[in-house]
């Protein structure tokens, strides 16, 4: 049997501090916490940093590693500092150090690091080890080349290889949602298909529970299969919470594809123990050719984004035929003075109150108050989006629906109204490479941190 | 006829990773299950999407009362025409349909 206590579902999303206590003095075999997700875009990727801050996270961490301490057991963490980029475990392991200093602790850290050279993926790709998923784009060298960042996603067996080291905290980059959580359980001899599919359960911590806020659950894996129980009092797992989960962020409610095999859970049962337990049998996992996923971000494009708001009731009405003039013109000039084709750049004006979110998919009319103008050009170089952005202020500001009427003008929130987005990220790999050793990816360290 | 979202208890739409989109209505009683698998036209949600319908994977669980529809993003998420970087606010389009 094997006991791994999940306290949140991503480092940054917070727990409660009760339910922490409380399965700590459950005395579990493991902490697991996952640290990321592509879901927040590529932008994170891309610069290889975390999306929340360095104080949330290192309080947070903090607490967890009292956690462990008190509990004599290893914490690990997946895709630290939401990307798992190398930077990104660096970030962890610098906070862990200061942390460690703070509170006299002397610690084993392991890192495993999942960036993956251009060279290396280009190596693969010629040797014929990278497959593309569906729906995934064009891959070539010059794409690769063009990633500021390329992480492989490790499995249960990486996450193995850093507990075996004897770590008290293992900081990983990368990893599936899954792995930090199955990989005790599996190297233990647990069901395999329980391990995974309670992993599957329990990767976003109180998400599968009727309190998701509380963030903290455990879970108890074990030759036929696994029992999950969520550590604050006031939170339950139903047979319905539980089973509902294989549904969240995953396109197939019955399939999950992991390094080395898949997960099917056709055949589970799902049985409430009592009125906050649930045990699950017969999810099965399949063995597959290995294979890790790979993730790659770069840049699109310079941005530059400009707020402005109509208010005025003629202009309200007439907002879709004023901001397609807006356009024109503002491109018009673009391409004049800064000597861009029009193919260079995009200029886009959303309206929002009307379609700023579903665009062209908006099936709903109706006239609002007010009206936000969102502009956004998008250039081959940030000085480019810069002056494009300029070029859309005086229109934002006074563009007049008619020739014959005074000058309007219209509200700006900020000076000044044009904001410098920095780059544009895009994910540019939807694709797996072949691994004839899983560790040939990824690269283990073993640091000695803190006195000593 | 009524809108689809006054029958059910929720309906959620998320990224699967950033090239897909998944689609969750809750339905909450065997019911209204009932009445959604019977009376939602895939076709229906993927001109909607503007999208191919033969695109479009779609899983009737009676287990769960659900009904899950997961389709290629129409748009990859992150990209410069991405209106919706979590594809949150796709869910409406189904709330909003009316259904027999």
């Amino acid at each position: 049997m094997t006991r791994v206590l999940i306290p949140t579902g991503a480092l940054g999303l917070g727990y409660d501090r009760a339910a922490l206590s409380r399965g700590i003095a459950n005395r579990p075999d493991i902490i697991a916490v996952d640290g990321g997700s592509t879901d927040s875009g590529p932008s994170y990727l891309g610069r290889g940093v975390s999306k929340y801050s360095r104080a949330s996270t290192k309080a947070e961490w903090r607490g967890l590693m009292q956690a462990r301490a008190e509990a004599g057991v290893p914490l690990v963490i997946g895709t630290a500092g939401t990307c798992g980029a190398d930077s990104a475990v660096d970030w962890l392991l610098e906070i862990t150090r200061e942390i460690a200093a703070e509170t006299g602790q002397t610690l084993r850290v392991a890192t495993l690091k999942s960036g993956q050279s251009a060279a290396a993926v280009k190596a693969a790709l010629a040797e014929g080890r990278i497959a593309p998923l569906f729906p995934a784009p064009e891959i070539s060298d010059a794409l690769i080349d063009a990633c500021s960042n390329i992480v492989a996603l490790a499995g249960a067996e990486q996450i193995a290889a850093a507990l075996a080291t004897g770590a008290d905290i293992v900081i990983a980059g990368r990893t599936t949602d899954t792995a930090i959580i199955a990989a005790l359980p599996l190297v233990n001899g647990d069901h395999p298909g329980a391990c995974w599919h309670g992993a599957k359960i329990g990767e976003c911590g109180a998400i599968a529970t009727t309190q998701p806020a509380t963030g903290v659950i455990q879970i108890d894996f074990d030759a036929t299969g696994f029992t999950m129980e969520p550590m604050a009092l006031t939170a339950a797992a139903t047979p319905y919470t539980v089973s509902a989960h294989m549904l969240y962020e995953n396109s197939d409610p019955f399939v999950l594809y992991e390094p080395g095999g898949h997960l099917d859970v056709t055949g589970a049962s799902y049985t409430a123990l009592d009125a906050r337990r649930v045990r699950v049998e017969g999810s099965e996992w399949i063995r597959g050719v290995y294979t890790v996923k790979l993730e790659g971000a770069r840049v699109a494009g310079y941005q530059t984004v400009a707020l402005a708001l109509l208010r005025d009731r003629r202009y309200v009405r007439h907002a879709r035929e004023w901001a397609a003039d807006v356009q024109a013109r503002v491109a018009a000039q673009i391409v004049e003075r800064m000597g861009l084709s029009p193919d260079d750049f995009t200029l886009e004006l959303r309206l929002i109150g009307m379609d700023a979110t579903l665009g062209p998919l908006e099936n709903r009319t109706t006239t609002p108050v007010e009206v936000g103008v969102l502009g956004i050009v998008t250039c081959p170089t940030e000085a480019q989006a810069a002056e494009a952005g300029k070029m859309l202020n005086p229109y934002l500001l006074h563009h007049a629906l008619t020739e014959d009427e005074p000058m309007p003008t219209f509200a700006f929130p900020f000076s000044p109204a044009e904001m410098q987005r920095g780059a544009l990220y895009e994910f540019c790999l939807n694709h797996v490479m072949r691994l004839d050793d899983p560790m040939s990816a990824f690269r283990l360290d073993v640091h000695e941190v803190g006195h000593g | 006829m009524a809108e689809l979202g006054t029958l059910v208890e929720k309906v959620r739409s998320k990224n699967a990773g950033p090239f897909w989109l998944t689609v969750d209505i809750f339905c909450g009683s065997a019911e209204a299950f009932a009445r959604v698998t019977t009376g939602l036209d895939t076709t229906r949600v993927a001109h909607l999407f503007g999208v191919e319908p033969q695109a479009m994977k779609r899983f009737d669980i009676p287990d769960l009362n659900v009904v899950k529809l997961s389709v290629p993003r129409p748009v990859v998420q992150g990209t410069r025409a991405d209106r919706d970087m979590h594809g949150a606010g796709w869910a409406v389009l189904v709330e909003e349909m009316e259904i027999a």
